[in-house]
């Protein structure tokens, strides 16, 4: 019995191989609306479950905790406050950013979740948690319909 | 019972629904790009292939000759034995014949795929690869099956260690072993 | 072998089964858990832990698929679990549930399957793609289909069977589906029509094949008390068998799958069932090609090696015949969104039993029913057999 063993790197082959794959999404029932109402709208949705008492933020179909059915559109303040944040130096393959981005978790009053987004206008050094900020949206011509149909937060007036 | 689709009756799309924006839609193109490690048995099948030959393992244990080789035997779970050189003539165990390409587009010449018994393999080791020089129809009316077949390599400077440095498997001619 | 509990089936839930669905892959799998809840009589406060099963992630393209569709499986602060076998997923749900609760660790299970494969553009084949050895066998170009048609034909070429006799698979199981509410591809086709629509990788045609599709199915599981209190009708889960086979699927019988026939041995031990062609009343057999649900039946042993094409051509699959063989129509009627296909053989198999399949049921009451699938690089059978 023998266990062989490649003792040259160069003798160990390695072969490359590559995901081809192409995705597109729909954004489902809730994100129709939701993101919707971002583009057409500049205006922020949440859905209600009123048997748990929670407002869902973004809007969701189904309530999580009990499956119900979220039919009760909920309109949601702009204005949200840094719950947490972070600063990135590199990009998603490690190269190193011309400018350094400042992501956060945005919550807004009343309501249960809110946004990962960028923050801008404001210098990574003056960032504070528990700042309250507002967003900045696209021209309403250039907006599609997606998440970033808001370009950024940046600190409120 | 499957009624109940009445209360909850879900909301189908064309393809036109999607390609003309009628309903929101994210694109994503992953960037998984891999680099796979050969291993030790895989290594050397390859670098053999580069010589033109094709190389196996043997597990003393069950006796078997295991083509592609395999460092370990996953019958009797212990480590295979030595290295065996087997033929690169065989017998062909099915055969289809392929109009469509990896993505499923239309192929403009259609391909005849196979699995392959080698000669000086165990009966059941069976290898993936192609067929040329045979005629579709004997794929359709399954002559196929049973035939004698010896591989046709790439020209030794155009090998790259790679399975497909044999390009094809054709029916052996008479006479010839 | 102590099975410490029984555990029975209360409710079912089946969302409609389309090429593409404007739900999320969470909405799909929440209308089909919605379904299931309110069929079986509960609230998702009474559901005491969650079993999920979807295929590759590459499919709809959300890595931790699993975790990503918690929520819409009930999964919300529960304990929760993913399984996965290939395509034997939608069979292997309800059984890695069943042990959930016959292990008596919990009363109430809820089992579900989702499958979103519309999201890979501009055809799923190129994910398939990706199963396969990335040294060996990719450089040559395969495609999942190849596989199949390289084991049809030896299957043809060994027992001598023609691809008419096949055909009459995809025949029937199509006008099967004409009954089913959810299915995609219903039809009234021919013989003809199988055997003139486009070859795709010769002996396989369009026709002989189950489509791309988005759906979920969910069901629930409870412990025999349990059960009981909730329905008068519950569908007891007996028996449960899985085999797994060599990696090295060209190294195979591939005439005859041997691993299904040792899933389906260890399920019909547990069941107590000896001459399984008359014991079980009505089957699911896992039917992605028209062949493999011959091909499985064989390998279930409801039918001798190479004799499930002369059964098919007398009749007696039909769902009016001795042995109905997919009633619901199976994946090439109803569609086959991966592991939700599997778990809709269940459904399907827990609708026959309790007389709820409408235009479906198969006659002369049936009280034992067979479900199964297939899948992994074509070496995995899953099977379940269940009772009235």
């Amino acid at each position: 019995m023998s266990l062989e063993k490649i003792r040259d790197p160069e003798r160990m082959r390695r072969w490359p191989g590559h995901m081809e794959t192409d995705y597109v999404y729909t954004v489902g029932l809730a994100g129709e609306r939701f993101f919707r109402e971002i583009k057409d709208n500049g205006k922020f949705y949440g859905t209600r479950c009123e048997k748990c008492g929670i407002t869902y933020f973004p809007a969701r179909t189904f309530c999580e905790r009990c499956l119900s059915e979220l039919k009760e559109w909920v309109e949601v303040s702009p204005r949200g406050y840094v719950e947490m944040y972070t600063i990135a130096y590199m990009d998603l393959e490690g190269n190193k950013l011309e400018k350094p981005e400042i992501w956060a978790f945005i919550r807004f009053e009343g309501v249960f979740g809110g946004l990962v987004h960028k923050l801008g206008e404001v210098k990574p050094e003056e960032v504070k948690i528990g700042m309250v900020v507002e967003p900045v949206l696209k021209p309403k011509e250039q907006r599609e319909g997606s998440i970033t149909d808001i370009l950024y937060f940046k600190p409120a007036k | 019972m499957s009624e109940k689709i009445k209360e909850y009756p879900g909301h189908p799309l064309s393809e036109q629904d999607i390609s003309t924006g009628k309903v929101l839609t994210t694109k994503w193109r992953p960037k998984a790009r891999y680099m796979y490690a050969a291993g030790v048995a895989i290594s050397k099948f390859l670098e053999e292939l580069k010589n033109g030959r094709i190389v196996g393992r043997k597990c003393r244990k069950c006796g078997r000759i295991l083509v592609p080789p395999r460092m370990y035997c996953e019958w009797c779970f212990r480590p295979t034995d030595e290295w065996v050189y087997v033929k690169d003539t065989g017998r062909v165990v099915t055969a289809v014949i392929s109009y469509i390409a990896a993505d499923r587009a239309r192929l403009e010449k259609p391909e005849i795929i196979a699995v392959i018994e080698l000669d000086g393999a165990s009966p059941g080791m069976g290898i993936l690869h192609k067929l040329g020089e045979v005629d579709p129809e004997d794929v359709k009316n399954m002559k196929v099956f049973g035939m004698r077949v010896k591989a046709v390599w790439k020209p030794p400077e155009e090998r790259e260690g790679s399975i497909t440095d044999i390009l094809y498997f054709r029916p052996l001619k008479e006479g010839e072993e | 072998m102590i099975i410490k509990r029984k555990v029975a089936v209360v409710g079912a839930g089946l969302t409609l089964f389309r090429r593409r669905m404007q739900e999320t892959s969470r909405e799909l799998a929440w209308e089909a858990t919605k379904m299931a809840l309110e069929t079986a009589g509960i609230e998702l406060k009474d559901v005491e832990c969650v079993v999920m099963g979807s295929a590759p992630d590459a499919f709809d393209g959300i890595h931790m698929k699993g975790e990503n569709l918690a929520d819409g499986c009930g999964g919300w602060r529960k304990p929760y679990t993913r399984v996965f076998v290939g395509g034997g997923t939608g069979v292997f749900v309800p059984i890695a549930a069943w042990w959930h609760v016959a292990s008596g660790h919990f009363d109430i299970c809820l089992a579900v399957a989702e499958e979103k494969m519309s999201p890979c553009h501009p055809h799923p084949q190129w994910a398939f793609h990706t199963i396969f050895d990335p040294i060996l066998s990719r450089p040559l170009g395969v495609n999942l289909i190849w596989i199949f048609a390289l084991e049809m034909h030896r299957y043809m070429y060994k027992y001598g069977i023609k691809k008419e006799d096949i055909a009459l698979v995809s025949v029937k199981n199509k006008a099967n589906a004409l009954d089913h509410p959810c299915a995609q591809l219903a039809a009234k086709i021919t013989v003809e029509d199988v055997l003139n629509s486009e070859v795709l990788v010769w002996p396989v045609q369009r026709l002989d094949i189950s489509p791309i599709t988005d759906g979920a199915a969910a069901i629930v599981l409870a412990s025999e008390d349990v059960a009981k209190k909730l329905t008068d009708s519950p569908v007891w889960i007996e028996g449960v068998g899985w085999c797994l086979d060599s990696r090295y699927w060209t190294n195979r019988d591939l005439a005859y799958p041997k691993y299904v026939e040792y899933a389906a041995r260890m399920a019909y031990k547990m069941a107590g069932i000896h001459n399984p062609p008359k014991e079980i009343d009505v089957a699911e057999v896992y039917d992605p090609f028209d062949y493999k649900e011959l091909h499985h039946m064989e390998g279930l042993l409801l039918a001798r090696k190479g004799e499930a094409p002369k059964l098919t051509k007398e009749g007696v699959t039909q769902r009016d015949g001795d042995l109905p063989i997919n009633p619901s129509g199976g994946l090439l009627g109803v569609g086959n969104p991966i592991a939700a296909a599997g778990l809709m053989k269940v459904c399907e198999i827990f609708w026959q039993l309790r007389g709820e399949a409408g235009k479906r049921q198969v006659p002369g009451d049936p009280r034992t029913g067979l479900a199964q699938a297939w899948g992994d690089l074509m070496q995995i059978g899953t099977v379940i057999v269940m009772r009235a």
